[in-house]
């Protein structure tokens, strides 16, 4: 018994025990509803087996989805516990494991998935590429975010989650203070999903790099692949920082190392250090995509080109290096001299300046628009004026002898959100309405979808705002309740209402991809929004191969050209098209490593010595491997094209 | 004959051999840490130009531009990193 013991979870509650039998179940019912259906082979071939750009943003887009929602639901849980004063929904572990979850699942599982799903789906479009650099390596970056998210989703149920917070600082995190293996699952999930991240920075920069359609010089790019570069260089040097941290945390953890221990020359605050190093980098990744996203939908609909495009590309340019010098914000109250909080002050406030001049590069881009109100667009127009307010209270946090009186408090916790609601989630919905019919061929309802947005957006101005107020009075973040002679009751309150508008919202977008998929008409055009970019000139659903005829571009929206001056577009005939063959490797070997992480995180060494020899079989495998990708004939690309709508000219 | 013999490669190996002996003997031979760290610093940072430039051709495709530009910019970030570290954790420490 003794070895099964270690599954148990130390701190069991009836909504546990049922998530654990409504997990098994929902397990029962997926594998039974596929063997009824007879779909394991289509599931096979066509999805977990692609390489196909396309296909694997569609699954990072549904794992998005789905990780938005279990995100969601920790957040009402700690809502409805701070709601009133004293309340006991929770006790004080559960509620360390809610945040805990809550903050790594929305940040490493809900929005890195999601711009990952955009950015794979559109760049190579965007660019008149076939498929992205390495599509072999693109599919194990996408299971080795999936099976990262699932090892760390079943800690609750398994094990226990972790508890020391998304910062999961030391010493508190050590295993002194955090005993059970929650901490190994943080630890080692985030490695794994992680790997896959820093996997698509390469494949994503090579992509734009080298595969950019004849005539697209780097300032003739569109700003989403702009972004998109950017994005991708910024993961690239910072994502090793937190594999080294997350290595050293593991070997702390598990090898009795003492890198973040307080004794035998163990350094706890290096930490803190290596993780902000990693994590400031880290929420311009996140940002650095919605910029792009507006920049495409703000001139679509705004009817004009993109005012200042070089300036937008100076100041994301700027953003990749300043981004990299401004990390010691997050712990200006860890003891370093006034001299060291300065220095990164003036670093903090100097980001706002491009930040700045992107936010009056749309405004004149509004500036003589002629503006139609689309759900894109009430996304885009909406995040301007929150995202500013989140921004401005980030300057006020960055002055370091003031963020003694913020630090830690619940005013902080209003920052952030109110930067990255708009930022990233705004951002990622007005881009999957923008994009969605490119994806799936018909349109998301747009009188249900500008419900949504009233919804979200007054249900994040509802459930932030007050944390301002609150936090200024001193409610710290992290705590599970507070006396009624605080005077923060009402706030909390105002603030679960609105956590349950945002609720209601996320429902109601769910409801409209169901309506939609049901009533939706299926007869629309390509180029549904007018647009501007290379990824509207293609088929709608795109063909495997993207576009028939590389296209050949001289502006930075070369398909307006080819609609309102004439520019041709698809010079020449049909050629023979080379394309990637799928391959199993990637879900295998990224399903070995779940095995390993789960191996690890609970210490059985045989099994994790096991996995890690399936690994490497892999990567052998992988080595001696003879794939040269197939062909499609001129007669079949001729037959498709007819068949999708005919010859483009 | 003389085009056959791949006359960088066996002196970018040589070299580098050179450089991993002379770490080696930071360990072996008796000196102070500050002299130690210096070789130790300079033989790492020499092998890993001369491995990205030798045998990793950097320099040698129409890529050229873009790869020196991100190994710049790797550099840069790193400095300002360890730099900035170095000034968080112990010399700004008080
Ligand atoms: C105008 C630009 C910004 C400035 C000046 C700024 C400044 C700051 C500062 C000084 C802190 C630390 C405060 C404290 O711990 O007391 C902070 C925290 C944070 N910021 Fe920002 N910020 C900016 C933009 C953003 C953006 C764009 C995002 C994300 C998309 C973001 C996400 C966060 C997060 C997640 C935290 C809190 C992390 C934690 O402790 O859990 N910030 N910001
Ligand atoms: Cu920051």
């Amino acid at each position: 018994m003794d070895f099964f013991d270690r599954f148990a979870i130390p701190h069991p509650s009836p909504v546990i025990y049922a998530s654990m039998v409504a997990i098994a179940l929902t397990l029962v019912a997926i594998v039974a509803g596929v063997t009824y259906t007879k779909k394991w082979g289509y599931l096979w071939r066509e999805w977990l087996t692609t390489v196909d750009h396309k296909r694997i943003g569609m699954m990072y887009l549904i794992s998005a989805l789905l990780m938005l929602f279990r995100g969601g639901a920790d957040a009402i849980m700690m809502r409805a516990q701070t709601a009133l004063p004293e309340n006991t929904l929770l006790d004080s572990q559960h509620y360390n494991e809610i945040f805990t979850t809550h903050g790594v699942v929305m940040i490493i599982f809900m929005a890195m998935a999601f711009i990952m799903a955009l950015m794979n789906f559109v760049v190579p479009l965007q660019i008149g590429a076939r498929d992205v650099a390495f599509p072999r390596l693109n599919a194990l970056s996408f299971w080795l975010y999936f099976w990262g998210a699932m090892l760390f989703n079943i800690s609750f149920v398994i094990g226990g989650s972790p508890d020391a917070g998304w910062t999961s600082y030391f010493p508190l995190a050590g295993n002194e203070f955090s005993q059970s293996v929650g901490t190994n699952y943080y630890m080692i999930a985030i490695q794994i999903a992680g790997l896959g991240t820093l996997i698509t920075g390469i494949n994503f920069i090579v992509t734009i790099l080298k595969m950019r359609a004849p005539g697209m010089k780097l300032m003739k790019m569109p700003m989403f692949t702009w972004s998109a570069l950017i994005t991708n260089l910024i993961i690239v040097f910072a994502f090793p920082v937190l594999t080294v941290a997350l290595a050293m945390g593991t070997i702390d953890r598990l090898f009795g190392g003492n890198f973040f221990t307080t004794t035998d020359g163990g350094m706890d605050m290096l930490w803190a250090n290596l993780f902000w190093v990693w994590g400031h980098p880290e929420v311009y990744i996140l940002i650095l995509p919605a910029f792009g996203i507006y920049s495409e939908i703000i001139p679509t609909f705004a009817r004009r080109n993109l005012y200042g495009y070089k300036s937008m590309v100076a100041s994301i340019v700027l953003i990749s290096v300043l981004s990299f010098v401004v990390w010691v914000h997050h712990f200006f109250t860890m003891g370093q001299g006034a001299m060291v909080n300065s220095i990164f002050s003036i670093t903090t406030m100097a980001i706002a300046i491009p930040t700045g001049i992107k936010i009056f590069n749309w405004l004149f881009t509004l500036w003589k628009g002629k503006i139609t109100i689309t759900v894109p667009m009430l996304y885009s127009l909406g995040f301007i004026p929150i995202f500013t307010i989140g921004g401005v209270t980030g300057v006020m946090l960055g002055m370091s002898a003031a963020d003694y009186q913020y630090h830690n408090t619940m005013f902080l916790v209003a920052h952030f959100h109110l930067v990255i609601i708009p930022g990233v989630v705004f951002a990622m919905l007005a881009g999957l309405t923008y994009w969605w019919p490119k994806m799936f061929g018909f349109m998301l309802n747009e009188r249900i979808g500008k419900l949504s947005f009233w919804l979200i957006s007054i249900g994040t101005c509802v459930a932030f705002f007050p944390m301002f107020i609150s936090g200024l009075d001193g409610q710290a973040r992290r705590m599970y309740t507070y006396s009624e002679a605080t005077g923060f009751g009402i706030w909390n309150m105002i603030s679960f209402v609105g956590a349950i508008m945002l609720a209601a919202g996320f429902v109601t977008i769910v409801y409209n991809i169901y309506y939609s998929t049901r009533y939706a008409s299926r007869d629309i055009s390509s180029d549904p929004w007018d647009a501007r970019s290379l990824e509207w000139a293609t088929h709608t659903p795109v063909p495997d191969y993207n576009f028939a005829i590389t296209p050949q571009v001289n502006s930075s929206e070369a398909f307006w050209d080819s609609k309102k001056n004439g520019h041709k577009l698809f010079p020449g005939n049909y050629k023979e098209i080379h394309m990637p063959n799928n391959s199993g490797v990637p879900f295998i070997m990224s399903a070995i490593f779940f095995v390993l992480g789960f191996a690890l995180v609970f210490s059985i060494w045989i099994l994790a010595v096991i996995a890690l020899l399936g690994i490497f079989a892999c990567l052998a495998h992988r080595s001696f491997e003879q794939d040269h990708g197939y062909h499609i004939p001129v007669e079949e690309v001729k037959e498709t094209e007819e068949k999708l709508g005919g010859a483009r000219q | 004959m003389k085009e056959l013999f791949p006359r960088k490669q066996v002196m970018g190996f040589v070299f580098s051999l050179v450089l991993t002996i002379v770490a080696l003997l930071v360990y072996f031979l008796d000196m102070s840490f500050a002299v130690g760290m210096t070789v130790l610093l300079l033989t790492a940072f020499t092998q890993a130009g001369l491995q990205l430039i030798v045998f990793m051709h950097a320099g040698e495709s129409e890529d050229r531009g873009s790869i020196y530009l991100n190994i710049y910019y790797g550099v840069i970030i790193a400095l300002l990193t360890v730099f900035g570290t170095l000034l968080a954790m112990i010399w700004g420490y008080v």
